[in-house]
């Protein structure tokens, strides 16, 4: 009698072919309107047509411009957070198996996590003016 | 069937056969309902402001996706000069594709799943978190300033909802002991006093179902948190510089995921193919259709909102999703795993 294995990759083939199949049709539909374009006469580009879009004027500046540094903030912020996430799902689903112990450690994380939380909060990173 | 296919033509070759065939069968659908649904959605908010909406092409108009489709596909496909054709291009692939991809391993009735497999939460997170860089590609290489801008917002908002979804997540794993989502439709099984399915009916989890709806408008961008396709503040946002069919299939995958995420309302929190009471005769009705039922009402929920809330500004959608929905999504993972340590595990 063979253990049932914990990771049952055969599962997983499925999903390869059906990345197969999604990739192909995104990709069709990208392709086969450019073909169609070139058979029907409808391409018919000029400098005017691929301009990029501006309200009537060319561009004044280039577009890769400065952005706002919030932005990046909130990515920093969303690693924090998302690998903590990350941190729970192995426990959430072992919370039967690990006992008090292991819910307390978690708690204690949490709490950690929630003093950083404030933290950021109170240095007005979570604003947004 | 795949026993059928390998009888006919081999073991590895009947299976591939079978596969595809089912994969066929989750992604022309998929298109099919994102077409009708692009009507349902455009009937429903005509409607609400009482006007007839499409009725011109087919009976009462629900020919009208189909012959945009058409329009779509025969118009100039526009490529900007100064934008990075390779990422232009690439970029609607990979939203379409993700969009698609996501539904593998939903599951539409008892044995209905593609791909039955042990993480399949985790596997939808990841997925969703890879539509984030469809548009953030495709504002990249527009090479345009609206787009740019866009594909910022985006990038932002997502990930910030992204993050409350994950606690909401956590506080739905915790009650079902498991990832696989077809064992978290299982757990929902008579859940409340015994007699009703689904989590969304017990009131310590009620909140999050909450939660978990609000956070689906602002992940797939709908209204009100169209905030990276406001058309008075940044004309068309990310998809500004396309055209033809590769702009068409933005639409396609933003419909997509908006049914995905109802399909993942009613799977999490309101019993996927369940139906609502645990009641014998209830189940001779087909799993999938009660999906079905679910999924639509959702998806009339999501047409209404956007029928009726006027959209949010930029600083309001941040407070809501760090200050509001973050501290109470991690503070109910504390109640529910305190909960379920003291009632369940006896603590």
């Amino acid at each position: 009698m063979r253990e049932k294995p914990l990771v049952d990759l055969s599962q997983y083939l499925p999903i390869l072919l059906f990345l197969g199949v999604a990739l192909a049709i995104s990709g069709a539909f990208v392709v086969l309107p450019m073909i169609v374009n070139r058979l029907t006469g409808t391409a018919k580009p000029n400098p005017d047509k691929l301009a990029e879009y501006e309200c009537g004027f060319p561009a004044f500046e280039d577009s890769r411009a400065q952005f706002d540094v919030r932005f990046y903030l909130v990515a920093i912020l969303f690693i924090v957070f998302d690998l903590e996430a990350a941190f729970l799902y192995p426990w959430a689903v072992s919370l039967g198996g690990i006992g008090l112990t292991g819910w307390a450690s978690m708690m204690l994380f949490l709490v950690e996590l929630g003093i950083g939380f404030a933290y950021a909060w109170k240095k007005g990173a979570l604003d947004w003016e | 069937m795949t026993e059928w296919f390998q009888s006919l033509i081999g073991h590895g070759l009947g299976w591939f056969v079978a596969t595809l065939i089912l994969i066929l069968m989750i992604s022309l659908p998929l298109m099919l309902a994102v077409a009708m649904v692009i009507y349902g959605d455009r009937k429903i908010w005509a409607a609400m402001a009482l006007r007839r909406g499409p009725n011109v092409v087919g009976p009462f108009g629900v020919l009208q996706s189909f012959a945009d489709g058409l329009k779509v596909f025969l118009q100039e496909v526009i490529i900007p000069s100064a934008a990075n054709k390779g990422l232009f291009l690439i970029a609607p692939i990979i939203t379409f594709t993700v969009a698609q991809l996501a539904w593998a391993v939903i599951p539409f009735g008892k044995h209905m799943v593609l791909a039955n497999i042990n993480v399949g939460l985790l596997y939808i997170l990841a997925i969703s978190s890879i539509g984030v860089y469809g548009i953030i590609i495709a504002g990249w290489a527009s090479n345009s300033k609206y787009p740019f801008y866009s594909a910022m917002r985006a990038a932002a908002q997502m990930v910030s909802y992204e993050v409350s979804i994950g606690f909401v997540l956590v506080t739905v794993v915790l009650w079902s002991g498991t990832f696989n989502l077809s064992g978290i439709v299982e757990a929902q099984r008579a859940h409340v006093f015994g007699i009703i399915n689904g989590f969304g009916f017990n009131p310590l989890l009620f909140p999050m179902a909450v939660v978990f709806l609000i956070s689906a408008m602002a992940e797939t961008g709908r209204a009100p948190f169209d905030l990276t396709e406001a058309e008075s503040e940044l004309v068309a946002g990310y998809q500004t510089e396309y055209s033809s069919m590769v702009f068409a299939l933005y639409w396609l995958g933003e419909y997509a995921n908006v049914l995905l995420m109802c399909a993942l309302n009613a799977v999490l929190f309101w019993g996927g193919w369940l139906p609502p009471i645990d009641w014998a005769p209830l189940y001779h009705i087909p799993g999938i259709v009660w999906l079905f039922i679910k999924v639509l009402a959702f998806f009339f929920v999501f047409s209404w909102v956007k029928a009726t809330v006027p959209r949010y500004r930029y600083d309001q959608l941040m407070r809501l999703g760090w200050k509001i929905f973050l501290p109470l999504s991690l503070f109910w993972v504390f109640l529910v795993s305190g909960y379920l340590m003291i009632t369940r595990y006896g603590v």
